[in-house]
């Protein structure tokens, strides 16, 4: 065991599952700082085009370079051109509209994860909030824009945050594991969705009887879209808000009581609990934060961009699983989740019908092709094990070299 | 037939159990073909299980107890509820024989997977990823059963896709230690990638071939004429036996033979098992192995047995209610069973209902979940699983 771990990491944390998820991932932090979660998505793409080349026989790096400017992430590379209407600043658009959901759904996980809970159930908390946002949305007409507008987020971030709370009072109380009450929670939201904004549902569209959608959201209760065209799908302000989370995110971590005690119950409970620290009480919180901000993602999509939510969105939105590949790649950490999310987004709207190019790659191909590097990078992010052996193999290549002889 | 009455539960417990009983009168009688039509009779009968049931708790029988009052109470709300639909409708939805054969149509994948979780999780590893391996299942076995042109080649090809996944949540588990949750969720992950690109790479927009070989029914023409049983079981497809034999085969497996003794004892206290001579690695890999076979087998019978063909995602959450069975069941085979039974059941009730109201019958298929839930929050008993679940084993 302790030939596989770097200096400086605690001994015995990964034996015999004593130690949480949490204080495995710490003994990750001090492996490789950034260069794990780098080696781990370069493999996953690695492997992700040999399934490109061995399938359909296409050069892997064209198919990625599609990819990435579908993403429109080449509208960042100071050498490219762009005529007006400039598709790349669209694209990019497009790929930061998906980033800031994803960004919220990364920190559900990533906070609850530093509280040593496994918060699975980030969709359906999305999805609470989505629904709350989209019921106040297309209610209270009439009301101010600034106060609609208010009035609907915190109305979805509060409903998420009472429904990770759910997880957080059975785990605190009864000791039920989060991991099996969130998923069944996720597929109580999405039922509980279909029901009322399905054909005959209480919430359905008033003047569209027959197809399975929300009443529209409002004029006074969309955000403002602050680049491009708002007709064609801009950025809205939600931007600043997600920004404004990674850092309330990393403030309420490191710099407030709450989440020192969040994080000593993160890192050992049974210490926590005989510091003084009341686990039961942070186990609760830290669900509750997590849906908070879940629901956060939800409203923003629905008031920014989305205006409506349908059945069939409820059904195949991914957006708060995403957020667990998000929050692993990203090491639980501020800057990460941004970076991880990032990515994602990138990798989702870059392979996404609209933004890829298909004649040099399906995108129903493309969207898989996510999917499947997603599965691989959680796959090897889980692994910390093998990821540490490889750095230890390394670290005594270089000691090797150092003292001959 | 002494040692039946013998075995009958006597005293606060039979008035208990009488109390469940007349609690699910109260609503039979409401329902075709008996179908009485007034209001009083499922309000005495209930009433009458609510007090059994309270006086067997006042005797100190307190869980079964609680049960034939939640029994009564329910039994007669939906007596009354009855009352209130129209005979026709009532005719059309409360078709026992029919309710009961799409029961077990929609309980064998449910069955399949929630045993093979079971093999899983009994051995110390936890297995979020049986929806992905069903999903497998659901893939290969098209494209196994068209290239073979054999309904058994789907079969044995889905199994083993569905064994090569759950072999790599194994590897990640067992020798890399990996978090079984993270594990089981990037399972899901790639099963999803995986059969969407094969779909798409292969059957392209035409979708599966709709003259594949499918899985056959069992045709049992002496049962064709019997009163209530023949309409049920006179044809059911292949696999749904096989499944109910599951059942049993695993209760046997797991409780009756060495085998299973090994597994349990890996999952309750490896560091146990090891010491006389079993090895924790070996068996957690052989069960989680078996765990991907079986679901995928349910997968199999998905697609080649009751759809016929397959679609993106077709499993939709399927593997996470066989997951929800497991617990329910407590972790055993019967347990596990059952509990895919009466989800299949208000699977088959919710396809029923649309006639009272249709978004009212979606609501309802929420019921499996909800009913876990209230499960592992400890109200009908506390599910408590595998001592050594989720974690890792390091070889000493």
């Amino acid at each position: 065991m302790s030939d596989i771990e770097p200096a400086g990491a605690p001994t015995g944390e990964g034996g015999e599952g004593r130690a949480s998820a949490a204080a495995r991932l710490a003994v990750l932090h001090r492996a490789g700082g950034i260069v794990t979660p780098l080696i781990t998505v370069l493999v996953a793409f690695l492997v992700g085009g040999l399934v490109v080349v061995g399938t359909t026989g296409k050069n892997p790096l064209t198919t990625y370079r599609a990819i990435f400017d579908g993403s429109g992430l080449n509208w960042l590379l100071p050498w490219e051109t762009c005529s007006d209407p400039c598709t790349a600043a669209l694209n990019f658009q497009q790929t930061l509209i998906i980033w800031i959901p994803l960004v919220l759904t990364g920190l559900a996980v990533a906070f609850a994860f530093r509280c040593g809970l496994f918060n699975i159930g980030g969709q359906g908390q999305y999805l609470v909030g989505a629904i709350m946002a989209v019921w106040v949305g297309s209610s209270f007409q009439g009301l101010t824009p600034v106060l609609h507008i208010l009035l609907a987020v915190v109305a979805a971030s509060v409903s998420g945050a009472l429904y990770g709370g759910i997880a957080g009072l059975l785990k605190a109380t009864v000791g039920a594991h989060e991991v099996i009450t969130t998923i069944m929670l996720n597929w109580i939201a999405v039922w509980v969705g279909i029901f009322l904004f399905g054909l005959g549902g209480p919430l359905q569209n008033d003047a569209q009887p027959w197809v399975p959608v929300s009443n529209d959201v409002a004029e006074s209760a969309k955000l403002n879209v602050f680049w491009g065209d708002p007709i064609l799908q801009g950025l809205h302000i939600g931007l600043f808000v997600a920004l404004g989370f990674l850092v309330v995110f990393w403030v309420m971590l490191n710099r407030t009581t709450l989440g020192y005690e969040v994080r000593a119950v993160g890192f050992n409970p049974e210490a926590a609990r005989y510091g003084g620290i009341s686990v039961s009480r942070n186990y609760f919180l830290a669900m509750a934060i997590a849906g908070l901000f879940a629901g956060l993602a939800g409203s923003l999509d629905i008031l920014g961009w989305q205006y409506r939510l349908n059945v069939n969105d409820i059904q195949v939105s991914t957006i708060g699983f995403t957020g667990i590949a998000v929050a692993l790649l990203g090491r639980n950490t501020a800057i990460g989740t941004g970076l991880a999310a990032m990515l994602f987004a990138a990798l989702v709207t870059g392979t996404s019908t609209r933004n890829l190019d298909p004649e040099i790659f399906r995108p129903e191909l493309a969207s898989n092709l996510t999917l499947l590097i997603q599965g691989l990078v959680v796959l090897f992010v889980g692994a910390d094990v093998l990821i540490l052996y490889i750095w230890s193999l390394r670290r005594k290549a270089r000691l090797g070299r150092a003292a001959p002889g | 037939m002494e040692i039946f009455l013998a075995r009958l539960p006597r005293g606060a417990r039979g008035v208990a159990w009488l109390g469940v009983l007349l609690g699910i009168v109260a609503a039979w009688v409401m329902t075709p073909p008996v179908m009485l039509r007034s209001p009083v009779v499922p309000m005495v009968v209930g009433a009458v299980a609510v007090s059994l049931g309270v006086f067997a708790f006042t005797r100190g029988v307190r869980r079964l107890g609680a049960g034939a009052a939640v029994f009564g109470l329910l039994g007669a709300g939906l007596g009354l509820l009855t009352t209130q639909s129209g005979e026709a409708h009532l005719e059309s939805v409360v078709v026992w024989s029919a309710l009961f054969a799409a029961m077990l149509r929609y309980a064998t994948p449910l069955i399949f997977a929630s045993i093979g979780g079971m093999f899983s999780e009994r051995s110390g590893v936890v297995n979020i990823g049986l929806e992905g391996m069903m999903l497998m299942g659901c893939f290969f076995a098209i494209w196994g059963a068209d290239r073979t042109g054999s309904w058994a080649g789907g079969v044995a090809i889905a199994a083993l896709a569905g064994g090569l996944l759950a072999l790599v949540h194994a590897f990640f588990a067992i020798h890399l230690r990996a978090d079984q949750i993270v594990g089981g969720t990037a399972v899901n992950f790639l099963a999803l990638g995986i059969t969407g690109y094969l779909f798409i790479d292969i059957y392209k927009d035409t979708g599966t071939p709709s003259d594949i070989a499918r899985i056959p029914d069992v045709h049992l023409s002496f049962l064709k004429d019997w009163y209530f049983v023949g309409p049920i079981v006179g044809q059911l497809n292949l696999m749904i036996w096989v499944g109910l034999a599951t059942i049993f085969i695993a209760w046997i497996v797991m409780f009756k033979t060495p085998v299973g003794l090994r597994i349990r004892s890996v999952g309750e206290h490896p560091r146990a098992a090891e010491t006389v001579g079993i090895s924790v690695y070996k068996t957690r890999y052989a069960a989680v192995t078996l765990s991907g076979v079986l679901a995928a087998t349910g997968g199999a019978y998905l697609s080649i047995g009751f759809v016929g063909s397959f679609n993106q995602n077709m499993t939709a959450g399927r593997g996470f209610i066989a997951l929800a069975a497991l617990i329910f069941g407590k972790w055993r085979p019967f347990g596990a069973a059952a509990a895919a039974i009466l989800f299949g059941f208000s699977s088959a009730l919710a396809d029923r209902l649309p006639v009272y109201s249709e978004s009212g019958a979606v609501l309802f298929r929420s019921l499996p979940y909800a009913l876990t839930l209230i499960a592992v929050a400890g109200v009908i008993g506390r599910s408590v699983p595998p001592a050594a679940i989720g974690k890792p084993y390091v070889k000493q």
